[in-house]
């Protein structure tokens, strides 16, 4: 185990952790948006910033990409910590005003105007999406696509994600409720990535309960019988 | 080709070369860099062929198509040997004349002689030439004398002797210390020393090692980088061979971008001559000793010469910055312990080895050791790139090297270090040029840019002009580098089209700390410095911009106003046939009619300046 301390609090860590999960295991809270126990730390959002003090030295960092260590002093309420993240706040806040949490989260942090122009982005581009396509489902349907301020999520090309399962893990996944997907009769569609796919119905029920493309997909990779999903998982169980 | 394999072939290959070449004969050479390209050395290359063919058939005159010279304000540049006389602005057809007057009967061309600016006195050789003459050219003075394409030519200006001396003579911990002691620092901007990283990635453990050399030269107007790819590529490859052997690393790449073509080629000629000769492969020079290069080709992006991007690039991943609290060093490419240098870092490694740390650490100040290279662009006379020995001052550089500011204006402010580097006021001028002191002052050294600025500059034009670049070349990851450079552009944009407001400075300010603090890498670390550092010492100007929507540099389109002074006003229409949207009323005078001078109605201005370029008479005053 490492021990380390955060806010004066001594916390005893696995190897491999991050100080943010150390943190949030400890109780003690710091404001994250693109952190997912789920997937690896990414460090876009920059709102978990704190700082850590090393061997006498502190500097600011991003608490999900801090690897735990043995004997460092973390800080997660110091001046400076506070003032940077009520601007990456703002900052997040401006890209999509009209969002609840975001919304919520400015207010905790007492931002309560926003000195730019507002956006209707929506996305506040963390790559959670992705990132759960990519490491939980392994569709790598979707990635970032251009740099800068012209980065954006979108389906390869603009055009319908081909390798889309529309699984609806990236909808579950989005912190800002940006990826809808929505069912009609017996076709299922994540709008967002422009993928629509057929429904298989159930032997049994008869209900429609997951896209063809999907469960071929499963199936192949777990090698089960060609027979597995005719029925649905409810009768099944 | 034969295969060298000892120190001794390689010396008796060096005497065999150096026997051939007479240091008397006439030997005509062209400079081929990148600048002297663009002003059309090739026609003047073509130009002493076809006259070397018809006249010189047979005695032994040479002609030589080398590397950047860095003069390249004053391109094509040609320069005859043993004389070495300097002719500047070469046209092809000047060259059947240089070769009867100057290569046969020895007489010097006046009117292709550099002329002093400010003297007038014509200047016959190379190293009289105010330009070359405070540089200290210990890393860029062999790209006027041999021909990159030729592995021949370095070997015979002593290519090569360090690899032997350390191959054979020295143990690896040796180099990595002689290094050490030498105090190189990382010429790619960050000044880390070089022995250092050399030191801990060779006690890294793991077999498998990597070096790198970053060629990914991205700053806009940079071009030192590329310059020593094309001009003396075998010393960036014998640098990089000492670097593995003191690393223990038996693979390296050259990341170099695809849109320096010319270094591409060169490099990969380099390359394959150093393998054909035994001096790049298995067992160089019969020491036992295994390391080979492979290049990789970077698509343009200047975020990919951050080192972590850098190697996420070469393992073909997207071009993105990840977090480094575990040094590249101990895991860097594919994981493995990586040691990355920049391409002048490696090329000081063979001159350090050569002649010694003793003999290097004499050169430059005490924190900043050996020389830099800076490509001195914008308002100066003298465009190019000079090697100056670190702790030169400002003053030297812009005025004794640079030859001062053209058309007699007022020198304003400096600007080092690529697009995130700061602007250096003139109060600063008389500052030594190493790494602390440009940190100590809010700019940094970066990769070695530096763009003069003159009194028609105005600062937070300059500001938004580099915001918009980085703004487009971060990768966009973080929050704080994407919507901070972002939104320090938009501000800028509103202070100089006249929206600004007195709270905009503070905001940018406060952006600015919270980009460098807060942002994972060090292009967000270091993207607002042309913002903070313009702030610091042009406040004012901002100011006059949010209070007096007043440009005083009259740069800022919006914020200008045209303005046709009845009194100087000659009634002749020009500036009426000239605007393009018919905001310019009168009448022109005639014979017959008197005429009523012309007026500009405000309203419909687009403040294009033509009126104001085409009025002969300075009626046309701008605001």
């Amino acid at each position: 185990m490492i021990s380390f301390v955060i806010d004066g609090q001594p916390v005893e860590a696995k190897e491999g952790s991050n100080v943010l999960e150390v943190a949030l295991d400890a109780g003690i809270e710091i404001p994250h948006l693109c952190y997912n126990e789920s997937v690896k730390p990414y460090g876009a959002c920059r709102l978990c910033l704190v700082e850590v003090v090393r061997r006498g030295r502190a500097r600011m960092t991003t608490a999900c990409t801090y690897p735990a260590t043995e004997g460092i002093e973390v800080l997660t309420q110091s001046e400076k910590v506070l003032r940077a993240r009520r601007m990456i706040m703002e900052l997040i806040l401006a890209m999509c005003p009209g969002d609840k949490l975001i919304q919520d989260m400015a207010r905790m942090m007492g931002v309560e105007e926003v000195r730019f122009k507002k956006e209707e982005k929506n996305c506040i581009l963390c790559g959670l999406c992705a990132r759960v396509c990519d490491e939980v489902v392994g569709a790598h349907a979707i990635q970032f696509a251009s740099r800068g301020d012209r980065r954006e999520m979108i389906p390869p090309f603009g055009e319908e994600a081909q390798s889309c399962i529309a699984c609806g893990a990236c909808v579950v996944a989005c912190p800002v409720d940006v990826i809808k997907m929505k069912e009609n009769g017996d076709e299922r569609t994540i709008i967002r990535w422009k993928r629509t796919l057929k429904m298989k119905k159930c032997k049994i029920c008869g209900n429609s309960f997951a896209p063809w493309f999907q469960l071929e997909k499963f199936r192949e990779k777990a090698r089960l019988p060609k027979d597995f999903y005719d029925v649905c998982y409810t009768c099944r169980s | 080709m034969v295969r060298l394999s000892s120190p001794q072939e390689l010396e008796k290959y060096r005497n065999e070369i150096l026997s051939t070449r007479n240091p008397d004969q006439a030997l005509i050479t062209v400079c081929g860099g990148t600048g002297c390209h663009a002003s059309g050395c090739h026609a003047v290359v073509d130009a002493f062929k076809k006259v070397i063919q018809e006249k010189a058939k047979d005695n032994g005159i040479g002609l030589r198509v080398t590397g950047c010279h860095g003069f390249c304000e004053r391109g094509p540049l040609v320069v005859l040997h043993p004389r070495k006389v300097l002719y500047q602005r070469v046209k092809p057809e000047d060259a059947s004349t240089i070769f009867e007057e100057t290569v046969l009967k020895g007489k010097v061309i006046d009117h292709l002689l550099y002329e002093h600016p400010t003297t007038g006195e014509k200047i016959t050789t190379e190293e009289d030439v105010p330009f070359y003459k405070k540089q200290r050219r210990i890393i860029l003075g062999n790209n006027g004398n041999i021909d990159p394409t030729q592995i021949e030519d370095y070997i015979a200006v002593g290519g090569y002797r360090a690899l032997t001396k350390v191959l054979f003579a020295m143990k690896p911990e040796e180099i990595v210390e002689e290094v050490k002691k030498a105090n190189l620092r990382g010429r790619g901007g960050g000044g880390f020393p070089a022995g250092l990283k050399w030191e801990q990635c060779r006690n890294a453990p793991g077999e498998l090692k990597y070096v790198i050399c970053n060629a990914d030269e991205g700053d806009p107007g940079a071009y030192m980088d590329r310059s020593l790819l094309e001009g003396n590529p075998h010393s960036v490859l014998e640098g990089m061979i000492i670097g593995a052997y003191a690393i223990g690393a038996h693979e390296g790449y050259i990341f170099v971008r695809h849109e320096y073509p010319l270094a591409v080629t060169n490099i990969g000629i380099a390359i394959q001559q150093a393998r054909d000769l035994g001096l790049m492969g298995k067992n160089i020079l019969g020491s036992g000793f295994e390391f080979d290069i492979k290049v990789s080709r970077g698509g343009g992006a200047f975020v990919a010469g951050e080192s972590t991007a850098l190697m996420a690039t070469i393992e073909g991943n997207v071009g993105e910055p990840r977090a480094k609290h575990i040094h590249t060093v101990i895991s860097g490419l594919w994981d493995k312990p990586t040691n990355l240098n920049n391409v002048e870092t490696w090329a000081n490694v063979p001159v350090i080895m050569d002649r010694g740390a003793d003999w290097y650490t004499q050169i430059g100040t005490e924190g900043s050791k050996g020389t830099k290279i800076f490509s001195l662009v914008g308002k100066v006379n003298n465009t190019g790139l000079v090697e100056v020995p670190m702790g030169i001052t400002l003053r030297e550089i812009v005025y004794d090297i640079g030859g001062g500011i053209p058309g007699g204006k007022k020198f304003k402010a400096v600007q080092t270090g690529g697009p995130s580097g700061g602007c250096i006021p003139e109060s600063l001028i008389d500052l030594p040029v190493d790494f602390d002191r440009l940190t100590e002052v809010g700019s940094m050294m970066g990769s070695g840019g530096m763009i003069v600025m003159d009194e028609s500059t105005c600062m937070v034009d300059v500001a938004k002009y580099f915001m918009n670049f980085l703004k487009d070349e971060s990768c966009g990851k973080c929050t704080s580098c994407r919507e901070g450079t972002k939104r320090m552009h938009e501000i800028l944009t509103d202070i100089t089209e006249g929206r600004g407001t007195p709270e905009h400075i503070d905001l940018l300010e406060e952006l600015g700390w919270v980009t460098m603090e807060a942002s994972l890498c060090a292009l967000g670390g270091t993207a607002p410095n042309p913002v903070l550092s313009t702030i610091q010492y042009f406040r004012d100007e901002y100011k006059e911009h949010i209070n007096n929507k007043r440009c005083p540099a009259k740069v800022c389109r919006a914020l200008l106003k045209y303005r046709i002074l009845s009194d100087a006003c000659t009634m002749c229409g020009r500036c009426a046939k000239a605007c393009p949207v018919g905001a310019i009323s009168g009448k022109t005078k005639t014979k017959k009619e008197k005429g009523i001078p012309f007026k500009i109605d405000e309203q419909k201005c687009t403040r294009c300046g033509m009126c104001f370029e085409s009025c002969k008479f300075e009626a046309v005053e701008v605001e």
